[in-house]
């Protein structure tokens, strides 16, 4: 089959084969391209949809990047149970597999010091929701008799809200604070629009870490344990994740965000 | 090599992991490399959609001191300062309208 090829991650040779239903991103199933020490997960995918304009028109259409964008983590999720795999980017596409191995070649050093530093490890995603704020105490039933009471409740609106917020704030900080020191790394992301993640509350915490795959148990319990620790506050785990949060800074020294 | 066979049952994964978690990580994180199809994610519109990840509070997270972002050229709110700023004119040209409308004002800033 010709075609373009699509590189979902790399990763160190590993002895399971994948599972044989797996497909990727056009339908082809992803297969391994081995140079030197280093493994490229590759599919081939059609011209016609990955070549430079096709792709950006795609990139727009909502239905096509949601479904991409599936089987692409798809792929990686596959690769995260049997080998620490570094996540490259969605839309990755070389014109043929030597293209691939220039590549590798190229950044073969970065590529095993990330390696090395993420082996083993995976990241785990923690959200915290402000449910909405008590109606009861905040708004009165009745309508404001004048002006002056309306001002007033407009006040006390105002700030119970402010001090839900105050809540929240400081539930996040400390949980924060909390689950970093226990992960060997962790990244703040910008809270999520409820339109795309059809979440119910207001996001004010979306943080990621990193966790050795032996201490993930202990992680998972202690954010069990804050769950339902503050009325009004939902916290939501997701993983285990392949390290994509970590994984784009090779080249950063210090480990700053990017 | 470690074993998978300790960990945890996955939460929220898979085809149950919501859109925003995925979006988020396989477009804005992982590792970038100039593949041979130049596509830079940055540059075109679907930063529409990278926008729509994070507008809804950004906001409350600004109050909450979580702005590194703001320092990303693609994800900067610029738009909405500039919309503000805009806004802030239009409401003081109205504003002054009608300060000329009430008399005597009208008359100290029109005496001549």
């Amino acid at each position: 089959m010709t075609g373009l090829r699509y590189v979902y991650a790399v990763c160190r040779p590993f002895g399971t084969p994948l599972q044989s239903q797996l497909t990727g991103v056009a339908g082809d199933p992803p297969r391994g391209l081995t140079h030197h020490g280093l493994v490229a997960v590759v599919s081939h995918v059609p011209e016609r949809d990955f070549a430079e304009e096709p792709l950006r028109a795609h990139l727009e259409d909502m239905d096509w990047l949601t479904e991409t964008a599936r089987a692409h983590q798809g792929v990686i999720d596959a690769l995260t149970t049997v080998t620490t795999p570094l996540p490259l980017r969605l839309g990755t596409v070389f014109r043929d597999d030597s293209g691939v191995r220039t590549m590798l070649e190229a950044r073969e050093e970065d590529f095993q010091r990330t390696l090395d530093r993420l082996e083993g490890r995976v990241e785990w995603g923690v959200k915290v929701y402000a449910e909405s704020e008590p109606k009861e105490t905040a708004r009165p039933a009745q309508k404001a008799a004048s002006g002056r009471d309306y001002l007033r409740q407009r006040r006390a609106q105002t700030r119970s809200h402010e001090e839900m917020w105050q809540k929240a704030e400081s539930f996040s900080t400390a949980l924060h604070q909390k689950l970093s020191e226990f992960a060997e790394d962790s990244r703040l992301h910008p809270p999520q629009n409820p339109a795309l993640s059809q979440a119910t509350g207001r996001n004010v915490l979306n943080a990621a870490y990193l966790v050795p795959r032996a201490h993930s148990e202990e992680f998972v319990e202690m954010v069990d344990r804050t769950k339902g620790e503050f009325p009004g506050m939902r916290v939501e785990l997701t993983g285990p994740w392949a390290a994509y949060s970590f994984a784009g800074e090779a080249d950063m020294a210090g480990g700053e965000k990017p | 090599m470690t074993t998978p066979s300790r960990m945890p049952e996955p939460y929220g994964q898979g085809s149950s992991a919501n859109l925003a978690d995925i979006l988020e990580r396989v477009l804005d994180k992982g590792i970038v490399i100039a593949g041979d199809i130049r596509i830079n994610l940055l540059d075109i519109e679907l930063l529409t959609i990278k926008l729509r990840l994070i507008v809804a509070s950004v906001d409350k997270a600004k109050e909450m001191g979580i702005d590194w972002w703001e320092s990303d050229p693609a994800l900067s709110s610029r738009a909405r300062r500039d919309e503000l700023t805009r806004e802030n004119a239009e409401l003081r040209e109205r504003l002054a309208r009608l300060e000329e409308l009430e008399p005597g004002r009208a008359e100290k800033r029109e005496a001549p």
